[in-house]
């Protein structure tokens, strides 16, 4: 199993933006770097969720957000290395949407479930594969940084 | 000009964040790209040679899809091109 690597205060960053939009979908960015261990999050940057007609069960950052993001870590030396959400009463675990969606291969996709406005349980799926027709979520162990 | 990679496609460029083509066209950019880095072909465009749905394209800060001209649009050497697969899910 591969390991994501989080320093606390993204990790908490990520759980307290999903209890904020509650009971909408939060999204966001995560920035860093990759080692021979995996990916190592140093950064998070909130991203609106374009979704405004579903937000309750749909997200989606504008690509223009996307590139601007992009943009901004390629200054700072980082990489986007994934990206989270959150699902609001409902399981950490991606669904077919997430998954259907999801394009950026080679990184992390985490998502917290935030039961009654509450963040509870964080879960990271590496989207692993070469191409659209071969892509599968892995799941990754989170490991937090003090 | 300079074509952005994101980072899911820079396995297939040679592990580079950016890549520099002489171009006249948004077209012509892409064209000498996947020539030059084959690979990234599949990623970008269909079988049929349309640019992927989900794949986003960026000309400096507009999106091309929404230029009169699309990937027929000049471009200059100053010009950068960001490639930006999109991202979306939910629980529903």
């Amino acid at each position: 199993m591969s390991v994501v690597r989080f320093t606390r205060e993204v990790y908490e960053a990520i759980r307290a933006h999903g209890e904020r939009t509650y009971p909408h979908e939060c999204c966001g960015a995560l920035l860093g770097t990759r080692s021979d261990q995996g990916w190592r999050i140093t950064a998070a940057i909130e991203a609106g969720n374009a979704r405004t007609d579903s937000a309750h069960n749909r997200y989606q950052i504008s690509p223009l957000e996307l590139m601007k993001i992009e943009r901004s870590a390629r200054e700072q030396g980082l990489a986007i290395t994934g990206f989270y959400h959150s699902h609001p009463d409902h399981p950490a675990q991606w669904s077919e949407t997430d998954f259907n969606e999801a394009h950026w291969l080679g990184c992390s996709y985490v998502i917290t479930a935030v039961e009654k406005g509450s963040a509870a349980l964080t879960n990271a799926f590496a989207l692993t594969g070469t191409s659209e027709e071969t892509k599968q979520f892995e799941v990754e162990h989170i490991e937090i940084a003090e | 000009m300079k074509i952005f990679i994101p980072t899911p496609l820079r396995q297939f460029a040679d592990g580079k964040d950016a890549v520099e083509v002489a171009a006249v066209t948004v077209a012509s950019a892409l064209a000498e790209l996947t020539s030059t880095h084959a690979d990234l072909r599949k990623h970008l465009f269909t079988p049929e040679g349309k640019v992927r749905a989900f794949v986003n394209l960026y000309l400096n800060d507009e999106d091309v899809r929404y230029l009169p001209e699309k990937e027929a649009t000049a471009v200059k050497e100053s010009d950068t091109l960001s490639i930006i697969p999109s991202i979306a899910g939910g629980r529903g």
